[in-house]
């Protein structure tokens, strides 16, 4: 299985936007290093974006084209990589729906967290197959001090 | 005409990580054609099973979005660059 490192304060900031824009589907970009010579795929920052799907915001989410040049760019300014993306499920569970598959990206991390009556809880990442019928679990590791930690560390 | 088409991330894994691809072609619908008879693997990820490009797949001709233009029959010219940009979209139910 995948690892996927994510800073706790990052972690704690999807879920808080996850209950913010409950009961409706919150989303965003996840930039970061896709990891070499064996070390883990790492979350540095994340980009709230706005949920672009206002016929159905309750069980979709849509990013625009632009919105993924904004974040790519953001992230080459960085010295970062666009590595994936982060939604959330409202009264669902965190686990993608046939509909996330058949609009998923190969390689991008895809983070969800379900979140129940306001209340942020399972929260986990997937990354869609190369034959594009299944997705393959990725193990989130939160990490307190991880290596894009503030600079005042 | 030789133009150059930009691979997205997610793709390069297909693409033998080249982040752009030059090619000969004299349409949109040529270079992309092009493109998937070179990397074939590309192929499930640009179309659905019905051949038509996937809804979250946006083909741009020098920032201008081909829908907006005459879309797979848009004609290129030489130095032009197409670049293949992701849309994101998913959602909790079926």
């Amino acid at each position: 299985m995948g690892v996927l490192r994510l800073r706790e304060e990052l972690s704690e900031r999807i879920r808080a936007y996850g209950a913010e824009t409950y009961p409706h589907e919150c989303c965003g970009a996840l930039l970061g290093s896709d990891g070499d010579g064996g070390r883990a795929r790492e979350v540095s920052e994340i980009v709230p974006l706005t949920n672009q799907r206002n016929d159905s915001p309750r069980n979709r989410f849509s990013i625009t084209p632009e919105d993924v040049r904004d974040a790519e760019t953001a992230a080459r300014k960085a010295g970062l990589d666009l590595i994936g993306w982060y939604h959330s499920h409202p009264d669902a569970p965190a686990r993608p729906s046939e509909f996330d598959r058949e609009h998923a990206w190969p390689w991008y991390s895809y983070i969800i967290v379900s979140v129940q009556e306001r209340v942020p809880r399972d929260m986990n990442s997937w990354r869609l197959a190369d034959d594009r019928g299944h997705y393959d679990a990725e193990e989130i590791v939160i990490d307190a001090r991880a290596s894009g930690a503030r600079s005042t560390v | 005409m030789a133009i150059k088409v930009m691979i997205p991330t997610p793709l390069r894994a297909y693409t033998e990580k080249k982040d752009s691809v030059e090619l000969q072609a004299g349409t949109v619908g040529e270079a992309l054609a092009a493109l998937t008879s070179q990397f074939s693997e590309l192929r499930k990820h640009l179309y659905a099973e019905d051949g038509r490009l996937r809804s979250f797949v946006n083909v741009y001709l020098n920032d201008e979005d081909i829908r907006y233009l005459q879309k797979d029959k848009t004609q290129v010219s030489d130095g032009d660059t197409i670049s293949i940009v992701p849309s994101i979209a998913g959602g909790a139910r079926g």
